[in-house]
Formats: C-alpha cells, sequence, structure tokens
C-alpha cells in the first residue's frame, strides 16, 4: 500500500489490486461511520481509493500505510438483481472472443456474481467487476456517438450499464430496463461501491 | 405560477443556476459542481440579502437580461460589466432595486468572463441531492438557461446589505497557478515537471466549467501504458495524450485515467473563472503545506 499526497487536504492510497482497494474502501466507511474518520469524499476506483478532504492528510497517510486492511466483511444487503435481455449488437463479437456461443456468452455472464468495484463516467455508472480475467474484452476501436441507456457493456475486467444515453466505447451484448439513476429517488443511484450485482435473464416476449 | 418568478429574456451565450455544489456524492460519479467563483457567488448573495446558499445566475462574457414579476433587489460582481434597468444604467457591486416587470440587464464583460447575479430570495429550481446547481458534465440541476426559461424565486430572507464598496480585482493579466506535486508526477520525465514550471502557456478557447484547458509546450510521459482509473480532486491538472495540462474545474469527472502532474491551490481556483482565452499561465511550484 501506498499513500500519496494530492494537493494540500487529500490523499490517494493505492493498493495492490482491486480487491485490496474494495476491502480497504469498505474499512474506512467503517471508520466513518463510527465518527473516527472526518472527510467529505470517499472514492473507490479501479486499484486505488481516494480521500479527498482531510484535515490532516499526512497523520492519515503514516496511520493507514501502518496497518493491514481487514478483508471486506460479506455486504449485508441482498445482491441487486437487474433483468437483462441479452440483445447487444456486440454480442456476437464478444462471444466470438470468448470462443463460445452467445448463449454461452449469456450464460457465463449471467451466472457470474459481481461487485461494484467503483463509480464513475456518468452519475450512476458502475465499474463491475466479478468475470475471470480470461473473459476480459477490448474497447471497441471506434466508440458509439450513441448508446441507449441501458445497454449492458463490457470492457477490459468490467461489466457496466449506461444509466443514460451517452456516447460510448464498450461492447454492448444487452439491456435492461433497471433505472439506474432517478434523482428524485432515494437512493438516486441503484448501484454504489461495495453492492454485488447480478444479471437476470427475462423471457423474450 | 407565482409572481416570485424571473422571465430570461436573454439567456446570453450560457447562464447557469449555480450554488455551492454538491460535494459528498463523488463516489457515484457525481461531480461537484457550483460556482467557479464561490467567493463572488457568496458576495452577490450579501448584497441581495440572501443567505449563503441560495442560488445565482453564472453568466458567461456576455452577459444575460431579466425581467422579474415582482421587485426584488440584485446585484452583479465578477466579470466587469454594465448593468442597466430598463435602460438606465445601474451600480455593479451594489444592491439594485428592480421594479415588477423592469428589465435587467446585465451587459457583457469587458473584463473577465463570469458575471454572478443575485436576485433576492435566490433562484428556487428544485435542488437535485441537496443543490441546484447546473452540473453541464453529467447534466444534473436545471438545463443551462434558455431565452423564455422562466424562473421560480424563493422568499427573500433579508435586507440587502449596506455597503460602500466591494472588492473590484482586476481579471488576470496573467494567471498565476501555484501547484504542488500530483500524485502522479513520477509518470513525466524532468524536463515536462521543469517545462509546466518554467515554459508559456495561454488559456485555451476550449476550456469550460469542466477544466482550464491550456495551450503550450506538450508534457513529455515518462512512462507509457494506461493509469487504471482513479479519483480526481479539483484543481487536479490532468495530462491527456496530447500533452496539455488540463486544470480540473467545479464540473469535473470524479473520477480520470489521465496522469495528474500537478495539483492547482484552492485559493487560485476562482481567478480560473475570470481568465479570458488567451491569457498566459503560470504554473508556480510551491511546497505543500
Amino acid at each position: 500500500m501506498r499513500a500519496l499526497p494530492v494537493g494540500d487536504d487529500a490523499l490517494l492510497v493505492e493498493l495492490d489490486s482491486g480487491a485490496q482497494a474494495q476491502a480497504l474502501h469498505a474499512e474506512l466507511l467503517r471508520r466513518r461511520a463510527e465518527g473516527a474518520l472526518a472527510v467529505r469524499e470517499i472514492v473507490p476506483a479501479a486499484r486505488t481509493v481516494l480521500l479527498d478532504g482531510l484535515a490532516d492528510p499526512a497523520l492519515w497517510a503514516s496511520e493507514l500505510t501502518a496497518s493491514a486492511v481487514p478483508p471486506a466483511p460479506p455486504r449485508a444487503r441482498e445482491a441487486v438483481e437487474l433483468p437483462v435481455r441479452y440483445d447487444g449488437p456486440d454480442l456476437a463479437g464478444v462471444a466470438a472472443h470468448w470462443g463460445v456461443s452467445e448463449r454461452e456468452a449469456a450464460r457465463i455472464h449471467a451466472s457470474t456474481e459481481f461487485t461494484v468495484a467503483f463509480c464513475g463516467f456518468a452519475p450512476g455508472f458502475g465499474y463491475l467487476t466479478g468475470l475471470p480475467a480470461r473473459y476480459d474484452v477490448p474497447r471497441r476501436a471506434t466508440p458509439r456517438t450513441s448508446v441507449p441507456a441501458g445497454a449492458v457493456a463490457l470492457a477490459g475486467p468490467y461489466t457496466g450499464v449506461y444509466p443514460r444515453s451517452s456516447p460510448g466505447g464498450w461492447q454492448l451484448i444487452g439491456s435492461t430496463e433497471a433505472v439506474l439513476w432517478d434523482h428524485a429517488r432515494v437512493p438516486a443511484a441503484l448501484l454504489s461501491p461495495g453492492d454485488r450485482v447480478r444479471f437476470v435473464p427475462v423471457a423474450d416476449a | 405560477m407565482s409572481d416570485r418568478a424571473l422571465l430570461v429574456v436573454r439567456a446570453g451565450a450560457l447562464t447557469t443556476v449555480q450554488d455551492r455544489g454538491r460535494p459528498g456524492y463523488a463516489h457515484l460519479g457525481v461531480p461537484r459542481s457550483g460556482a467557479l467563483d464561490p467567493g463572488t457567488a457568496a458576495l452577490v448573495n450579501r448584497l441581495a440579502g440572501n443567505g449563503p446558499d441560495a442560488a445565482v445566475l453564472e453568466t458567461t462574457l456576455d452577459g444575460c437580461a431579466l425581467r422579474p414579476r415582482s421587485a426584488v433587489t440584485v446585484a452583479v460582481a465578477g466579470a466587469h460589466c454594465p448593468v442597466s434597468v430598463d435602460g438606465r444604467p445601474a451600480a455593479w457591486g451594489a444592491p439594485v432595486a428592480v421594479p415588477a416587470g423592469a428589465l435587467l440587464q446585465v451587459g457583457a464583460a469587458v473584463a473577465g468572463v463570469r458575471a454572478y447575479v443575485a436576485v433576492s430570495g435566490g433562484v428556487a429550481v428544485e435542488p437535485v441531492l441537496g443543490s441546484r446547481a447546473t452540473d453541464l458534465l453529467s447534466g444534473l440541476g436545471p438545463a443551462p438557461l434558455a431565452d423564455g426559461t422562466v424562473l421560480p424565486l424563493g422568499v427573500p430572507a433579508g435586507p440587502p446589505a449596506r455597503v460602500d464598496g466591494v472588492p473590484r480585482p482586476r481579471p488576470p493579466a496573467e494567471l498565476v497557478l501555484r501547484v504542488v506535486p500530483g500524485p502522479r508526477a513520477d509518470w513525466f520525465t524532468a524536463g515536462a515537471l521543469r517545462d509546466l514550471a518554467t515554459r508559456a502557456y495561454r488559456v485555451s478557447s476550449a476550456s469550460n466549467r469542466i477544466g482550464l484547458r491550456t495551450e503550450g509546450p506538450a508534457l513529455e510521459r515518462a512512462r507509457t501504458g494506461e493509469l487504471p482509473s482513479e479519483g480526481m480532486v479539483l484543481g487536479a491538472v490532468q495530462v491527456p495524450p496530447d500533452g496539455r495540462p488540463v486544470v480540473f474545474l467545479a464540473d469535473h469527472p470524479t473520477t480520470g485515467g489521465y496522469p495528474v502532474i500537478a495539483v492547482v491551490r484552492a485559493a487560485d481556483l476562482p481567478a480560473a473563472a475570470q481568465a479570458v482565452p488567451g491569457t498566459p499561465v503560470r504554473f508556480v511550484p510551491v511546497r505543500r503545506r
């Protein structure tokens, strides 16, 4: 673990793996809930956790690097289930990349339990991990100018669902009618870091 | 609709509703947003008799024109610009009484970029996650103003401030940004770090509320490859593949995958809100506090 100062009041904690970053994120949330950590933002990402708005970043740098991170406790909350149709325009390409049929690609994806590693790109967009590394896929060589809301997509080690229509370069394998972001809802984001997620295939109408 | 409302007669190039933003949601991908120059937003609120959380308007270069449906007090500051009520010149940087139905014109900036306009009662659009700010990156909050938009106003909190003068800083002839080393300074060559500290940069016309883009020598990376996405702070100086530093402002993405070579002191960012394209930019390394 390395703690890198960022400006005058933030700290970027770098870990060896995404799993460790998720564990540290869970530990920091626990400490904040206990009142032991005063910080404006805790932002987990691929292999880092950013602590922004700290009174004494140097103190936390030594505090965090001095102790081992306990493994993330299992989430009490049920896995979020997202209904999905595996009807994306890139499903055939992804299946070919994996060396399986489209039906088998869908089965592999739907039988995986994902975890929201971090969010970003757009409010409510979660980077979901869980597929074994052999299923990593490249981004599309040319991004689409418009990806529809609810598109279920793959890139690198991640699965994501576009909360709203936007440009995007991920491989589209399916679609969901789940509403990923609704600012009138509490909470606005359907997925937040640490949540478990399952894709549940729905039958064609 | 109540007569506590404001008709937008001329929206201007880009006028948005801003307040102190929505901190605390970066982990969900929600930018902080809020006024690029929070000090001036607080000042116009005080002048208009509002509390510090009231929403104001932030204009870009060419001002805006507004017609309140009820008598209001307004205050304009930030970029220097002519102010008038029904064609008669009115004060900049002081409370101005605008009768019901009169036309308030906030003219084009003669110096600086963004004028802040507070109206007594504050702009009372529905808050999103506790803030009324327009976030241009993710589309949260009200859309940028359009001609004909009607904005609801809140109930005035108190009388306008009694003042006989407000600071009128000149917009920067040169934008001096103090920087401390960023978390990925080691991704750059020693030459790049020297270039950042010594070479001349200019504000690019591609700058916006998301980032102050600059033109100048490209900063050379010491290592290639992709940086896995990581959390980004306000003031981060991110270097995309073209090598030209971008200073992250209020609507910046909460995570990003380009290395951050330096971080600008927060106190120096409001000046970035008033630097017109072409303004020289100097990055001055300072010690971390």
